[in-house]
């Protein structure tokens, strides 16, 4: 026999592993719609959950000045889309009442003499309070604010006493912004090249580490390891069908995403699905490596969960990388989450190409070696 | 007596402080049906799993169809077939798929294996049921399954652990049958039990008592040398003083 | 009541000698909670900043130097052209880059009109907005600074209950429900589950204990622990996060324990409807600790979210908890505004509970 002949044989063993494998996942009722429904709740339900977007801010209006100009501020803040009035009084407690009770977010106090003030001296302030509970939520709501008085500034030039101008004109600055890739703010173009990394990393986290650990408690793995197959037979066979898994189910995933998001794809299809396979390797040899130190699946299971919840929710997936603490963004180094979901977002959103993410790439790549190796090195046909 | 195809010295398991298998020596001859008796917690099975590759020896040495357990637990593996105590085969798959996949993780050709699967399901007379999920089957059905499946590579030894457990007598008689088939084609079974009327049908029988091995010889002579009637008296002698059970 | 109190004792020593669960029930509430009160944030801090100046004058000079001394734009790249940008933002180096318009100081004086752009990857709509709220106000300094106030109407926004709008303050509440739906519920249906699983339970309803007591007495070791995890998560909110107590503390106590209650029925009731350890499992983790995260605001605002979801927040026991903790540690408020939820989070406990009572003698017969 001849080495090729061997090599053919070889390969023949991991291909009935592979049958195996795939006629049973499809013959676990319980497995399937795992598989196949919650890539669909997921998306859905997780696209429209996971969004910092803030809507109609409900208000609640103090106006003590109740001038003509003041009349058409209100209108202003009501007429924009932004805001929302769910009530109006007079007395301060009761508009830091309203900010407790949860009816308003946000108290528009017009003091008096606001028009006057104006007109005499230039200036008029307007207090603006804000429940700063969630300060993200808060920094948008002034935002929101701040864009509406600005506008109606520019729009009431009118209104400024000609005495106190500064020469003919006054110097100014006009801030412009604009988003590059985003122009329209779409928030679910932010947040589903991420979940499709959650996706992902739940199918091969989860069902890789819970096959071989199934495998042991029922017994099945002693039958297999008395027979003379190879090691690395073994771990591709049991790999091989989650990458199939993981990928198919990222393909229908960025269907969603194109079809039902209209998220937009400027990057290579390709790539997407390279990176993907480096990184499925990364968690499938995380996966094996758990199977190997637990002994049940609740075990598993466990480990499992403990460590995705903390990868994902260092992952910059729903918080910024950019507002942790230095360590912990040094941590989030050795995060494939983190990486994943960060290419993700640049190939899909700024169209970058293999010479752009050839860093956070590399990582994953050293990561899939390292994992695979510690695994293999763990796993043992023969125990001691 | 044939050439030896088991033979260990002084074999040894311990985990951590507790010796589960302590310095046990015996051979075991090609073509024997040799009984592994002891009570439960005896260290049957741990003496198994290292005759069969899947445990490393403490200390001692072995040899099992010529290979040694250390160096050589890869080639012993093509050698030997192996049924374990715990019934596995898979559930969720028919026999034929079972067949079919154990079969060819042996590396069986796919026409090898076409013909001695079909060969062996005829035999087994299972009829429509080779198409229907192992977890539809009775155990009985499912141990003379797994038993073909640990033969189905024509090893030239099969190790047995506990093939009997939880069927009916009758059942039960219908394996031995089977095992005796086996043996007569010149296959040696290496097989635990905790039935003493099966210890009886083994050309030779051992007796593990608290990791050691408190006789060996057949059944006869062990009957005789205690002047009881029945193997069980012989295991009750035997076990009765033993330390550590369950 | 001798027999019961003694199989209260078993039990909870059943929980602390195993050492994996007792990790889980003591080390992990306070791992999570110092793990991600530190670095689960959602301020925007350190954006990294391409400048591009298309004038170099002293005015870009003084602007830039102003806007890299707050702290929050972080310089990390200068560019020369705006064909750089596209470069810039694709290969991640810089998250904003701010473009000062030709002869910058010029128009500002005379045109009125000196053109500073911030342009944002866009890829998180929100960082865009405050990002250009930042380099607003700092232009607005500048100008007033040198003596130029722009007239109008000047917002003076009031940050309130959180002014340094720290995001420990919204995420602390949300990590606490969390826990306490790990510990109360995950554990409990688990516990219970394993019982049933292993036969043990049988062994237990065949007792001279009535079911109910054996139910009470599986249950109160975890609610003995679930209040000392309270107890210690506030405490360490307060004094390691420096998140206010503004309310009555006596108050908070008394609701983490109506929500204790609340998770624990709820965990009653999963290990009534199953049979084994694993679907308590699953169950536990998709359809509380999901949704605990997702669907309560523990991260994401509710009002944020469409109306189907709104919808279904509604019914996930977590999300009122959270109102109520908000409410009493940031804002004071009393059961005058909390009746509300404290009411919902009753009426969730006590149907939990009818339903389990009920399945479980179902089971009896």
């Amino acid at each position: 026999m001849n080495k090729q002949f061997n090599g053919f044989r070889g390969l023949r063993i991991v291909g009935h592993l592979l049958r195996k494998e795939f006629l049973q996942i499809f013959r676990n009722r319980g497995m399937l719609p795992i598989i196949f429904l919650i890539p669909f709740i997921q998306m859905v339900i997780l696209s429209n959950a996971a969004t910092f977007d803030v809507p109609e801010v409900p208000f609640h209006l103090q106006d003590f000045d109740r001038s003509a100009l003041s009349e058409r501020l209100i209108e202003r803040f009501t007429s924009s889309g932004y805001f929302r009035m769910t009530g109006e009084s007079f007395a301060r407690t009761k508009g830091i009442d309203e900010l407790v009770s949860g009816n308003a977010s946000m108290v528009l106090v017009i003091p008096e003499e606001f028009e006057k003030e104006l007109v005499s001296t230039g200036h008029a302030r307007l207090q603006l309070m804000i429940n700063a509970e969630d300060g993200f939520t808060a920094g948008v709501i002034r935002g929101y604010a701040e864009e509406i008085v600005g506008s109606f500034n520019q729009d009431q030039p009118a209104l400024i006493p000609r005495s106190l101008d500064i020469g003919n004109s006054p110097p100014g600055i006009e801030i412009r912004s604009s988003g590059w890739y985003n122009p329209e703010l779409v928030y679910s173009d932010y947040m589903v090249p991420g979940i499709l990394v959650v996706l992902v990393t739940i199918i091969g986290l989860f069902l890789s580490g819970m096959n071989i650990v199934r495998e042991k408690e029922i017994g099945t793995i002693d039958q297999i390891n008395v027979t003379p197959i190879k090691r690395w037979q073994f771990i591709t066979g049991k790999l091989l069908p989650f990458l199939i898994i993981g990928l198919a189910e990222l393909t229908i995933g960025l269907v969603i995403a194109r079809v039902g998001f209209h998220v937009p794809m400027l990057g290579q299809y390709w790539l997407i699905f390279m990176v993907a396979s480096i990184y499925l390797l990364v968690l499938l040899g995380l996966g094996l490596l758990i199977s190997t130190v637990t002994d049940s699946q609740q075990q598993a299971m466990f480990v499992s969960w403990f460590f995705s919840v903390i990868f994902i929710l260092l992952s910059g997936l729903f918080t910024p990388i950019e507002s942790m603490p230095h360590w912990a963004q040094n941590f989030t180094q050795i995060n494939p989450i983190r990486h994943f979901v960060d290419i993700m977002r640049r190939v899909m959103l700024k169209g970058a190409d293999a010479k752009d993410i050839s860093q956070p790439m590399a990582i994953l790549a050293i990561q899939a070696i390292a994992m695979l190796s510690l695994a293999v090195n763990r796993y043992r046909k023969v125990s001691s | 007596m044939a050439e030896t195809i088991i033979r260990t010295e002084r074999l040894t398991k311990r985990f951590g402080s507790f010796t589960a298998v302590d310095e046990i020596s015996f051979t075991v001859g090609s073509g024997e049906i040799f009984g592994f008796l002891g009570a439960n917690g005896a260290g049957k099975t741990t003496a198994i799993r290292m005759l069969t590759g899947l445990l490393s020896p403490t200390e001692g040495s072995a040899s099992v169809a010529g290979f040694d357990v250390y160096r050589e637990s890869e080639s012993i593996k093509r050698s030997i077939g192996y049924m374990s105590q715990r019934f596995s085969l898979y559930d969720d798959l028919t026999p034929r798929e079972n067949v079919r996949f154990f079969g060819g993780i042996y590396g069986l050709g796919s026409s090898e294996l076409k013909e001695k699967g079909e060969r062996m399901l005829e035999a087994l007379d299972l009829g429509h049921a080779a198409d229907t999920r192992l977890s539809a089957l009775p155990l009985g059905w499912k141990q003379k399954l797994a038993f073909s499946v640990a033969l189905l590579h024509e090893p030239k030894l099969v190790f047995l652990d506990e093939p009997t457990g939880g069927v009916d007598p009758v059942t039960r008689r219908r394996f031995w049958d089977l095992i005796y088939q086996t043996a007569s084609s010149g296959v040696t079974v290496f097989v635990t039990t905790h039935y003493m009327d099966e210890a009886e049908y083994c050309d030779r029988v051992s007796i593990m008592v608290d990791g050691r091995i408190a006789a060996l010889d057949t059944p006869e002579k062990l009957r005789e040398r205690y002047e009881v009637n029945t193997m069980n008296d012989v295991f009750i002698r035997l076990a009765r003083p033993a330390r550590r059970s369950e | 009541m001798r027999r019961f109190l003694g199989f209260v004792r078993k039990e909870f020593f059943h929980i602390i000698r195993d050492r994996r669960t007792a990790a889980i029930l003591f080390a992990m509430p306070i791992l999570q909670l110092l793990l991600f009160g530190y670095a689960i944030r959602n301020e925007v801090t350190e954006v990294r900043t391409g400048i591009l100046d298309l004038s170099h004058d002293v005015v870009t000079q003084e602007l830039t130097d102003k806007l890299l001394a707050s702290g929050t734009f972080i310089p990390s790249a200068i560019l020369s052209s705006e064909q750089q940008i596209a470069d810039a933002f694709a290969s991640g180096r810089v998250n904003v880059v701010v473009v000062f318009g030709p002869r910058f100081a010029e128009r500002m004086l005379h045109d009125q009109k000196a053109e500073l752009q911030v342009v944002t990857d866009g890829s998180d709509p929100n960082v865009s907005r405050i990002v250009t709220g930042y380099a607003a106000s700092v232009a607005g300094d500048y100008l007033r600074d040198k003596g130029y106030p722009s007239p109008g109407i000047v917002p003076l926004p009031v940050m309130m209950f959180n002014p340094g709008l720290k995001s420990v303050y919204l995420f602390v509440p949300g990590l606490m429900a969390l826990l306490l739906m790990l510990v109360s519920a995950m554990m409990t249906s688990i516990s219970i589950t394993r019982e049933k699983e292993s036969g043990t339970m049988e062994l237990l309803l065949v007792s001279s204990l009535r079911p109910i007591q054996v139910i009470v007495g599986k249950v109160v070791p975890y609610l003995t622990l679930s209040f000392i995890n309270v107890i210690t998560v506030v405490l360490m909110a307060m004094f390691i996060f420096g998140v206010p107590c503004r309310g009555s503390i006596v108050l908070l106590l008394l609701e983490s324990l109506l929500f204790i209650l609340t998770a624990l029925s709820l965990g009653i009731l999963i290990s009534t409807i199953t049979s084994s350890q694993q679907v308590a499992m699953m169950i536990s983790l998709a359809g509380l600790l999901l949704p605990t995260v997702l669907l309560s605001g523990f991260i994401f605002p509710v009002t944020s979210m469409p109306w189907p979801l709104q919808l279904i927040s509604n019914i996930i026991p977590a999300r009122w908890y959270l109102v109520l903790v908000r409410g009493i540690m940031l804002k004071g408020a009393g059961l005058a505004e909390l009746w509300k939820e404290t009411l919902v989070l009753i009426a969730m406990t006590v149907l939990f509970m009818t339903v389990s009572v009920r399945k479980f003698s179902e089971r009896l017969q």
